[in-house]
């Protein structure tokens, strides 16, 4: 049975399939998708955390004190991975320093503060209304420059994505947004549906593809019908309706769903001739070639009962989550929690002082009547409910054993790096198994134990390095001393063979004193390195080996 | 008659097998026992010597030749594991005498109270200590091995053990420590009773 269905008028049925899995959980998407976007007054300071994706940092370019433009560019881009990061409006860099970053740790990240000066004045904007005339790697650079991330969920630099220079089948637009409370890309959608696909069209031209597939899930049939309208008479641009099932949006899910392929483990869509960005990405990229505006701001849906005006909002980076709560009527309970993305995928924050960054599409701020906190956990019971609903097919009971028996090998064949975190095992779990918490923990100790690995390796090859330097200073000791040694005697030699030289006239004895002072200077220094061998620690020469 | 044939036929053959194998022995022959690599590949490379040996080879090599797997708190539990794993014997408890299982640590020298005196550059296993004679030292902190073997020469008494900091990317998601990562009047959501 095909799993999917279709509003638009040409396409191929024959390439759809359907994943293994998912589930079904309330989703409560109301009624922030259905309230239009609103803007925020500005908050009194910005937190941009130099690091905001995956890949080291870029190297900051400004000081504090000095004044900033809008747009202007904070961060040089690092090597590979790098992008480099922007101030969102225009004020005054108040600090760069240690802040607590939106990461469930709470841990310290180096960050930018700006504080606001509300004048929103804009530096220089390249804006390019025409792209066709322009070389692709240009338009690369273009995306690099504007510092965009992946905007659906794990931030990946998107110019890097697109410069793979593989051919493509087809280009998929994942407008499927399945977690329950979310709404950004659903309201994006709605509301900028021409921008949307003239960002599409961007990114079709980049990686050349002449198919895209644009993937709505049927439970948003306001955005459903926006984005038809774009696309109009687009015959390359083809609007596939999946329904609601969670997780149809995951990069992997999606393309079983749409191509009936599927990716292999450990492998990219790219290795199967696919690519996937998400909507808000697709946005962000026309906002930067178009309008010449580098990433500063992304939709984000706050809601939760504890808060009065739920909806979306235009968020700058680096706003402080408190203040988005501030301005939607926060009510906190006893015992708040707020999250950081969906109920499934999210995480409890730490403290509200962490700021938006690119990849923030949602605060969830629930009552604990709206979202109980987990209960205590139960023994597995071996039920098997995880197993039934796992979209990638692994057995997440046995998994959790093997998570908790610290069986990190074990765990690798079992495949724990193809879990996507999705929380269907644990939503469905009657013992209420907190699975993807034991899974993420699994998957940072293997990441150590490898870090742990190169690094133990690292310190083998210098600890050898250094035997081997320990060894050559020995036998170039040894090899002076035999030098100094033999000096001495051919000294002595001819010492004892010239008739003794003390009777001798006045004229002669500088020479002879002279003699006698290199004997003395031979000697002493014969002992001295006598000393050191016997010390067997040459302080000067170790200390030059390390110079080097 | 028949007799006399099987003893020759055994004869030649157990002839031509031994050349095959004296053949084999000298041409295949191998240099080092790669038992001592699969233990060394397992320990740590802290270098610290605490097993009793002067580095981490030499207790691999220590091990091929029946010494006790227990030895090496630096790797701790999770080391010994494997080496009984490798080895076909039982995993035992570390061993006290040698010292105890201890978080990762690395070398810090309060760099102006330094002489300069070159003895932690000397005893540093991995040459991660960089300085020269009545010049400063300091600790390339990534090569650090944390074996501690710096700290006790020092005449000064300038160098620390300092238990390594979490970051981001090496957390392990326990999220019982949440709450200390966070300054105290942050944590964690205001709540208005």
């Amino acid at each position: 049975m095909s799993d999917v269905k279709t509003v638009n008028r040409d396409f191929n049925t024959d390439i759809i399939g359907q994943f293994p899995g998912g589930v079904h959980p309330p989703e409560r998407k109301q009624p922030a998708s259905s309230r239009p976007i609103r803007r925020l007054p500005l908050p009194a300071e910005l937190i941009l955390p130099v690091r905001q994706h995956i890949g080291p940092s870029g190297k900051v370019l400004v000081e504090v004190g000095d004044r900033v433009d809008k747009g202007q560019r904070l961060t040089e881009a690092g090597l590979s991975q790098g992008l480099p990061l922007h101030a969102p409006t225009s004020g005054i860099i108040a600090a760069i320093e240690e802040r607590p970053t939106a990461h469930a740790s709470g841990l310290p990240e180096q960050a930018i503060v700006i504080h606001p000066d509300g004048e929103e004045r804009w530096g220089n904007k390249h804006a390019l209304p025409d792209y066709h005339d322009v070389e692709i790697s240009r338009l690369l650079e273009l995306v690099q420059e504007a510092g965009i991330a992946g905007l659906g969920g794990a931030g990946f630099p998107t110019a890097q994505k697109l410069a793979q220079q593989k051919p493509l089948k087809h280009l998929i637009i994942n407008g499927v947004e399945c977690e329950p409370y979310i709404a950004a890309d659903d309201r994006l959608m709605q509301e900028y549906a021409d921008d949307i696909i003239a960002g599409t069209r961007i990114l079709q031209y980049i990686t050349r593809c002449d198919s895209v597939l644009f993937a709505i899930e049927d439970n948003k049939p306001e955005a459903i019908k926006a984005i038809a309208a774009a696309i109009d008479d687009d015959t390359q641009i083809k609007l596939k309706v999946v329904p609601t099932k969670y997780p149809s949006g995951g990069e992997k899910q999606l393309i079983e769903l749409l191509t009936g392929h599927q990716v292999p483990s450990g492998k990219l869509p790219m290795d199967i001739g696919l690519l996937m960005q998400n909507v808000g990405t697709a946005y962000a990229v026309k906002r930067a070639i178009i309008h010449g505006e580098p990433l500063l701001e992304r939709v984000v849906t706050l809601t939760g009962e504890a808060l009065e005006q739920r909806g979306n909002v235009w968020a700058l980076l680096g706003t402080p989550i408190q203040h988005l709560l501030d301005e939607s009527g926060f009510n906190p309970e006893k015992k708040q929690r707020i999250i950081m993305g969906g109920p499934m995928m999210g995480f409890t924050l730490p403290s509200t002082e962490v700021p938006v960054i690119k990849t923030t599409n949602c605060i969830l701020a629930p009552t604990d009547h709206e979202l109980p906190a987990p209960g205590p956990e139960l023994a597995c019971i071996r039920c098997g409910a995880c197993s039934d609903v796992c979209p990638a097919t692994l057995q997440p009971q046995q998994l959790q054993w093997l998570a908790k028996a610290k069986d990190y090998d074990e765990l690798e064949k079992h495949h724990l790096f193809d879990c996507i975190e999705c929380g269907a095992c644990a939503y469905v779990c009657p013992s209420e198994i907190p699975l993807v918490h034991y899974y993420r923990k699994a998957k940072a100790e293997v990441r150590n134990i490898a870090r742990e690995k190169a690094k133990a390796e690292q310190a083998r090859k210098r600890f050898e390095a250094r035997q081997e330097r320990l060894e050559r200073e020995k036998q170039e000791r040894l090899e002076r001393h035999r030098k100094a040694a033999e000096e001495r005697k051919k000294m002595q030699q001819e010492k004892a063979s010239r008739p003794d030289s003390k009777t001798d006239s006045g004229d002669e004895k500088p020479a002879g004193k002279s003699a006698a002072v290199a004997a003395a200077i031979a000697r002493a220094k014969a002992k001295k390195a006598a000393q050191a061998a016997k010390d067997n620690a040459d302080e000067d020469s170790s200390a030059k080996g390390n110079e080097s | 008659m028949s007799l006399f044939g099987a003893v020759i036929a055994l004869g030649v053959l157990a002839l031509i097998f031994g050349v095959i194998l004296g053949f084999a022995a000298v041409k295949f022959r191998v240099e080092s026992d790669p038992i001592v690599d699969q233990i060394d590949e397992i320990l740590p490379q802290t270098q610290c010597g605490q097993c009793g040996y002067p580095g981490c080879r030499p207790y691999a090599q220590a091990i091929a030749d029946g010494d006790d797997i227990n030895k090496c708190p630096p790797g701790g539990e999770a080391t010994i594991k494997q080496l009984a794993d490798l080895m076909g014997v039982e995993p035992k408890p570390l061993d006290d005498a040698h010292g105890e299982e201890d978080v990762k640590k690395v070398a810090i020298i309060r760099e102006d109270e330094c002489i300069g005196c070159t003895k932690c550059i000397q005893a540093c296993p991995v040459d991660a200590i960089l300085g020269a004679a009545k010049q400063m030292h300091t600790v390339i902190e990534h090569e650090c091995t944390g074996c501690d073997l710096c700290v006790e020469p020092c005449p000064v008494d300038c160098i620390d053990m300092v238990a390594v900091k979490p970051k981001p990317e090496t957390w392990q998601w326990d999220l019982d420590t949440v709450k200390e990562n966070i300054k105290a009047n942050s944590i964690p959501v205001k709540v208005v009773e």
